[in-house]
């Protein structure tokens, strides 16, 4: 155990481990299914893994941070990708940027304080033709502009506030 | 009839999955009509489409479809008659994005259901397979691989004749062949097509090159970014096995195969070989030192072989059609079909595959209708991060390996990015640097340290703060990485920084010498600002501006206030009476 702060339930992934844990190669597969479980990769479920699979935290830790789907603290409500593919950037994906930057008043990476929204830019959705893009729980939106994008963010903030 | 939705990740992204939706709530009134779906048709600006089919013939092609169209394509449909959705049908000029191509990789993308083995099959799937293991001796598929001229359409070109054959000739019993669907080029979208479109066509290839090289273990390596593309190849997969087409003893024969997908994790760098192999073994995606090559010792230290989706989904035509169809198309020296994603400042964008020999002009302007909103062309981007911006003057360079080269920007995997004026030049060098930056995966320090020293000096030229000798800096430390850097990201890094001080030098001098971006992009070099004669006092910038940046009161001239703007354009682009000049 890493430190007595965190305290994730710890049985959620005996089923990934019991499948996963004695078959070589399969770490990435059992932090993809790990991340699935909880949202993110709590940092004591990191050393349970470690331990589970006869390795070591700083290596697991070194394959969480590798990647970028991985992600070491828990996202917002909703999880903006922002694309900054060739296209995006080429049809004014900072411009978009910025006004949601200044809208919710975080930074790329970071969740608003109501636990509401992450931005996150991402390398490529592969939805070039509907550039700029972004994508917000698997729902894509095209074509933006800056007033567009905010519109949108307004609307899902909407949305939260009726369902409380 | 038959009434076919387009359903590829850029599709439904338009709203197609709405419009199928819509239209299957609505069939059960309508007598004669079914309902299916297909993959991506590759002509991306008319999404969402729907196709109606009478029997294997294209009766009506409808673009930009909405949900509230449904019930009129329905009435359409039944009725046979097109007069009520006349408004609906693609235009003719649309057609010839397609007439204009010559398609052996994408051949069934966008006509068959890619859910469907049967589809496939009826479409002549699976007859090479058939082919190759009912006579064809491994030498025998090499030597047509050889002849075809086939080279790997990931990026680097190499023949696949001669990967196939050093797997091949590999000692071990145990061998493995892997298929890298990592796309990691922003702006290159090819690959996840065929997936979702026509998965079949990639396990037939892959097939294929399991029995040539003797490997009883496949392996697809698919971007976690693409979850439709790994819900599909999955379905295929199974199907596949259903039919023995995968398994033990495939089609009664002694030859036996597995295939898997391994789902990545997002890391550029992936895409290069033996770090693909180091992440399917589950480790951080870092290269390896070369020799000994994948060929003689890959995964778990096995001979194994790595081809692109692309290279794989033109084998099944080359063993049917055979190497001299192949090799009958292209320049003396690159064969075949490349495909291309079209992106950026283009009026008509999608995927677009035609023979080699074609030039840039015949892609951007035949096929792709020229720049959008009639602007002037400056450049296109080729190969992303790894290639470079081919400017005007060279836009009737023909599209080969060799040809591309000369330019210093290289075919790559086929994003062709277009710009306009609007772009600046230093500051797109300066966004793939971003790029190569983050993805550098740390292993040797040229690349770890010169991106990122190259990515500062790139910063500080689109900030108004660069320095005199910055260029030449600049183009020192690019020779010194491409000489230094481990592999094929680090080495091909500093092709965009390269190729753009090339053709667009006087860009970059007038960021240093005269703080000034000749495109009106860098935000720390242009303002905004409201010309008071123009502006009718209607204050719509006010009440849309993110940053509150603007004042003014109604039927008066309005002011930005300079220190709050964040320069994100909404003014210009909203101000109906062009009274916001970029300065």
């Amino acid at each position: 155990m890493c430190c007595n702060h965190c305290k994730s339930d710890l049985t959620l992934i005996e089923g990934v481990l019991k499948e996963y844990a004695d078959q070589k190669g399969s770490l990435i597969t059992i932090l993809q299914k790990t991340q699935d479980i909880y949202g993110y990769l709590p940092i004591d479920v990191i050393y349970h893994i470690a331990e589970r699979t006869g390795s070591t935290p700083a290596r697991v830790l070194g394959v969480a941070t590798f990647y970028a789907q991985f992600r070491l603290q828990p996202i917002g409500k909703y999880l903006i990708m922002l694309c900054q593919g060739t296209a995006c950037h080429v049809n004014g994906s900072e411009r978009i940027e910025a006004a949601i930057k200044q809208e919710l008043g975080i930074e790329d990476g970071e969740t608003t304080a109501d636990g509401l929204f992450t931005l996150k830019n991402v390398a490529c959705l592969g939805c070039c033709s509907l550039s700029p893009v972004m994508m917000i729980n698997d729902e894509t939106y095209g074509s933006l502009t800056p007033d567009k994008a905010i519109g949108i963010l307004n609307e899902l903030r909407a949305k939260a506030e009726e369902s409380k | 009839m038959k009434v076919i939705v387009g359903q590829g990740s850029c599709g439904i992204a338009a709203g197609a999955q709405k419009v199928y939706n819509a239209i299957e709530d609505k069939i059960s009134a309508f007598s004669g009509v079914t309902l299916g779906v297909t993959g991506c048709i590759g002509m991306c600006y008319l999404e969402p489409i729907v196709d109606l089919y009478e029997g294997e013939e294209l009766f009506a092609r409808f673009v930009r479809v909405k949900a509230e169209d449904a019930e009129r394509i329905l009435n359409a449909a039944q009725a046979m008659c097109l007069d009520d959705v006349a408004d609906l049908l693609i235009e003719d000029e649309d057609k010839a994005f397609l007439s204009q191509q010559t398609r052996i990789a994408l051949r069934n993308c966008g006509i068959i259901d890619p859910t469907s083995i049967e589809a496939y099959i009826a479409a002549g799937g699976y007859e090479a397979i058939k082919k190759v293991l009912s006579g064809m001796t491994q030498e025998d598929v090499i030597e047509v691989i050889k002849v075809s001229g086939l080279a790997g359409r990931g990026g680097a070109g190499f023949p696949t004749w001669f990967k196939w054959n050093a797997a091949k000739e590999s000692k071990g019993d145990e061998k493995y062949l892997i298929c890298n669907a990592d796309e990691g080029d922003p702006g290159a979208f090819m690959d996840r097509a065929v997936i979702e479109s026509d998965p079949h066509t990639l396990i037939e290839g892959m097939l294929i090159g399991a029995y040539t090289i003797g490997a009883k273990e496949a392996v697809v390596y698919v971007r976690a970014e693409y979850p439709l593309a790994i819900k599909r190849l999955q379905n295929a997969i199974d199907e596949a096995k259903a039919k023995n087409l995968l398994g033990k003893n495939i089609l009664g024969t002694d030859f036996s195969c597995e295939m898997r997908i391994k789902a990545g994790a997002g890391a550029f760098v992936c895409g290069e070989e033996t770090a693909l192999i180091e992440s399917l073994e589950g480790e951080r995606g870092m290269p390896r030192l070369k020799p000994p090559f994948p060929a003689q010792c890959g995964y778990w230290q096995k001979p194994s072989n790595i081809n692109n989706v692309e290279t794989f989904a033109n084998v099944a035509w080359i063993i049917n059609n055979g190497g001299e169809a192949f090799a009958a198309m292209g320049t003396e020296n690159s064969k075949g079909t490349k495909v291309f994603a079209l992106t950026g400042k283009i009026k008509k964008g999608g995927l677009v595959e035609i023979p080699m020999g074609k030039t840039l002009r015949d892609v951007i302007y035949g096929i792709g209708g020229g720049i959008k909103n009639d602007a002037e062309f400056k450049a296109v981007q080729m190969g992303g991060p790894s290639g470079g911006c081919i400017p005007k003057e060279l836009l009737d360079t023909v599209i080969d390996y060799k040809a591309l080269g000369a330019t210093g920007a290289i075919m790559g995997s086929g994003g062709m990015v277009v710009m306009d004026s609007s772009t600046c030049m230093p500051a797109m060098a300066k966004f793939f640097l971003d790029f190569t930056a983050k993805e550098s995966c740390g292993k040797c320090v040229p690349c770890r340290i010169g991106t990122k020293r190259m990515l500062e000096i790139l910063t500080r030229i689109c900030n108004g703060e660069g320095k005199e000798g910055d260029i030449e800096l600049l183009e020192e430390l690019c020779l010194a990485i491409k000489d230094g850097a481990l592999c094929g990201l680090g080495q091909t890094a500093p092709n965009p920084v390269l190729t753009t001080i090339r053709y667009f030098r006087n860009e970059y001098e007038a960021h240093i010498n005269q703080k000034k971006c000749p495109a009106k992009e860098c935000s720390n070099l242009i303002t905004y600002e409201i010309n008071s004669d123009k502006c009718k006092g209607c204050t719509l910038c006010a009440k849309k501006c993110p940053a509150s940046a603007i004042s003014g009161e109604l039927k008066k001239a309005h002011v930005i206030d300079q220190s709050a703007c964040i320069k994100c354009g909404q003014c210009v682009t909203l101000c109906k009476f062009g009274a916001i000049s970029t300065n």
